[in-house]
């Protein structure tokens, strides 16, 4: 059967088949579980870390595989082919992590990319209030300066990981008159003092992974969890969401792929007017455009992915896109699949449901995809009025 | 302490299908992989190394295919593999077999523990992990489904499974366990564990590498001559019983009765 070849080393290959693997044998099992019971998947996590996973972005000086953004999106797509709500709990401890690997000074890198390399410690990202979700600048979390601490007030909202992970990496207001370098980014540790969460958020999908709010009471932490320079905060956040967001395609990506592959397989059995609906043309016509949009997801994220690791800086743009593509298409593929699968396709006793739930949920975080789009947009102004001059 | 694995490689057993007219076994296009059993002896003995230090060693006899089995072992916490491979061991049975298992596991220098699946899901004597044993002069215990180290006693406290219960035992070392698969789940392979075991060089050890005298490995030294195999045939009539579980009783009962069985 042809299938586009996308040249992977054998390394990669491997990290593709590890993570296949771990969602055949390990996620797949216990998905359906896990969703109805809203259970975070710790055991999964004990084996993504057993499998060095964990580490695939980070060097190998801090213990991890040494790859890049490419080596990540592969691993996200497998697994997200077993379960999304699992791979974003995975994907959102590399989020917690990059502002550190990108702008961490030694000290801090050597303190905490070992443990998240890992797997020993989760992290997780806040940036996100109530009043502040794409309008990131609306953030009202404040970080002030006492002696040799800072002192953050305030409480972000609807934090992946949240409660379960052990670092956190926090944006706060520095000084709130500076506008864009009004914030600073910071490394919080769970046992902090003043540093307590909410109530478990109960969501449509993406039930196993954990939502909570992050409530900063007069939380002093060491002068030395400032990451980068004092100012850098929004330029942090939006680094660390151009390198991540490929991966949120990826993961939109795997997540329709496992789709299809019901699709189909149901397709091929369920027999009406005395045979298989995948032989009514309208069925294959569904299917063909579904496998079409994949693949051709698939070789946007790829791309990017390697754009990136190949050290182009100016990635705001082509990350947009690979999220905004993969993710609507993640959408459409994971409605269409439960309209092939009919009445049987709406019940639990098939994945489908869970997916089309899940899905929703990439058009949403890591910058909703209307944002996206005005990403795309205002680099698109930018670039013609350069080449005008 | 050194902990020896012995692991087969057999063919896949959800696809594996038989050659009726042949009576052989169809390995064509079927993927091989390690006998599940071996897999909960891997993470025995990788378990106990993680608590107690030293090194594991996996050990296999078979083509020179196999290697992917022991790749597949070191890709799962085992620090160094063997294969036992020759022409001469073709067609061992068991006997043969533990001949040349134990001239491989003497030429490593001896084990404190040796770990064996319960048997082979092709073969399935459950003869090896024994006649192994004997042949070293090891203590040892089959069907384990726990296992403790007792360092005061330099014991293994094992549980051994059996059709009505189970024992408990103390068996000192050197020793040999076959393991039953729910002795622990088998952990999935680490990148770093499959990027040594790609690169790992592995030592093929023949006959003559074992000292051994080719008329008592493989075929030639096998005792086991196996004449002729068959696939069972299920000719038995079967009938499913309709109804909700109340009519399927009553018919049960009146089929029964008929065939003079109550
Ligand atoms: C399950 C879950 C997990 C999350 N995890 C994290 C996390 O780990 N860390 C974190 O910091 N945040 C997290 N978030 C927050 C997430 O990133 C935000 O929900 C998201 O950025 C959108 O913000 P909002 O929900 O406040 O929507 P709003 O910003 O209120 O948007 C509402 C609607 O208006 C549209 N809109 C807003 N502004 C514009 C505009 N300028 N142009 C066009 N349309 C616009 C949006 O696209 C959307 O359709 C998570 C959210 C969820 C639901
Ligand atoms: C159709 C058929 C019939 C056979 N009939 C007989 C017979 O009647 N009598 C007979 O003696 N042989 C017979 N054999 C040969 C026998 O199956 C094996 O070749 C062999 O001796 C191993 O026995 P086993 O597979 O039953 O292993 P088991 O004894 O069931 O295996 C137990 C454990 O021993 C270890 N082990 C087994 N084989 C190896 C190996 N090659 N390398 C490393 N470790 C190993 C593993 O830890 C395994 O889990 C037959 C083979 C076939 C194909």
């Amino acid at each position: 059967m042809g299938k586009v070849n996308y040249f992977l080393t054998e390394e990669q290959q491997m990290i593709v088949d590890l993570a296949r693997q771990i969602a055949e044998e390990k996620i797949v099992p216990v998905r359906a579980e896990l969703d109805e019971k809203e259970e975070f998947p710790w055991d999964i996590m004990k084996d993504l870390a057993q499998a060095d996973l964990f580490g695939l972005y980070i060097p190998e000086e801090y213990g991890g595989l040494g790859g890049g953004c490419f080596e990540n999106c592969l691993a996200l797509e497998q697994l997200a082919w077993g379960c999304i709500a699992v791979t974003t709990t995975y994907a959102a401890s590399a989020l917690g992590g990059y502002p550190i690997l990108l702008f961490g000074n030694d000290e801090q890198k050597s303190k905490y990319l070992p443990d998240i390399a890992s797997g020993k410690k989760l992290a997780a990202f806040g940036l996100t209030e109530a009043n502040a979700g794409s309008d990131a600048g609306a953030i009202q979390t404040t970080a002030v300066e006492d002696g040799d601490y800072w002192v953050l007030n305030g409480t972000k909202q609807w934090i992946t990981n949240g409660g379960e992970a052990e670092i956190y990496t926090i944006i706060a207001l520095t000084d709130k008159h500076k506008g864009p370098r009004g914030a600073s980014a910071f490394i919080v540790e769970k046992s902090d003092p003043g540093f307590s969460f909410g109530k478990k958020e109960r969501k449509m999908g993406l039930r196993a992974s954990a939502t909570r709010e992050l409530i900063f009471n007069d939380c002093r932490i060491p002068k030395d969890r400032l990451l980068g320079r004092r100012g850098q905060g929004f330029i942090i956040a939006m680094k660390t969401l151009d390198l991540a967001r490929p991966g949120i395609g990826a993961i939109g990506v795997g997540l329709a792929q496992a789709a299809l592959d019901e699709a189909v397989k149901y397709a091929k059995e369920r027999i009406q007017f005395g045979q298989p609906i995948m032989s009514f043309q309208a069925i294959q016509h569904m299917l063909a455009d579904m496998a079409t949009q994949i693949e051709a997801a698939r070789a946007l994220v790829y791309s990017v992915a390697r754009t990136i690791d190949a050290g182009e800086k100016d990635i705001a743009k082509l990350a947009a896109m690979a999220k905004l593509f993969a993710t609507d298409m993640a959408m459409k593929v994971t409605t269409d699949a439960v309209q092939i699968l009919g009445g049987y396709g709406y019940m639990k006793d098939y994945p489908v449901e869970k997916m089309m739930r899940d899905a929703k949920i990439l058009q949403i975080y890591e910058g909703t995809n209307q944002i996206q789009r005005n990403v795309i947009g205002q680099a698109l102004n930018k670039e013609y009025t350069i080449k005008k001059k | 302490m050194r902990f020896v694995v012995c692991i087969k490689q057999v063919p896949d057993a959800a696809n594996v299908r038989f050659d009726p007219e042949k009576g052989t076994l169809i390995r064509e296009g079927v993927e091989a992989m390690i006998n599940p059993f071996d897999l909960n002896a891997i993470e025995a003995a990788v378990q106990l190394k993680e608590q107690l230090g030293g090194e594991v060693v996996c050990i296999t006899m078979g083509p020179p295919q196999a290697e992917s089995a022991l790749r597949d072992a070191l890709a799962l916490g085992v620090d160094s593999a063997v294969l036992l491979s020759d022409r001469a061991f073709a067609g061992a049975d068991t006997l043969a077999t533990t001949r040349t298992l134990a001239a491989g596991i003497k030429k490593l220098g001896g084990a404190d523990i040796v770990f064996c699946g319960k048997q082979a899901i092709d073969g399935d004597t459950a003869q090896v992990g024994p006649g192994l044993a004997a042949r070293l002069g090891l203590n040892y215990a089959t069907c384990i489904s726990e296992l403790e180290f007792i360092k005061d006693t330099n014991c293994l406290k094992v549980k051994r499974a059996w059709e009505e219960g189970y024992d408990i035992l103390e068996i000192k070392l050197p020793a040999l366990v076959t393991v039953l698969t729910c002795i622990n789940t088998p952990r999935v392979p680490s990148l770093k564990g499959k990027l040594k075991a790609k690169k790992a060089n592995i030592p093929v050890w023949g006959a003559k590498d074992l000292g051994l005298d080719t008329s008592l490995v493989g075929l030639s030294g096998s005792p086991t001559q196996v004449v002729t195999t068959c696939v069972p045939k299920f000719e038995a009539k079967k009938e499913m019983l309709e109804g909700d579980v109340e009519e399927k009783v009553d018919t049960l009962l009146n089929r029964l009765k008929e065939a003079g069985i109550l």
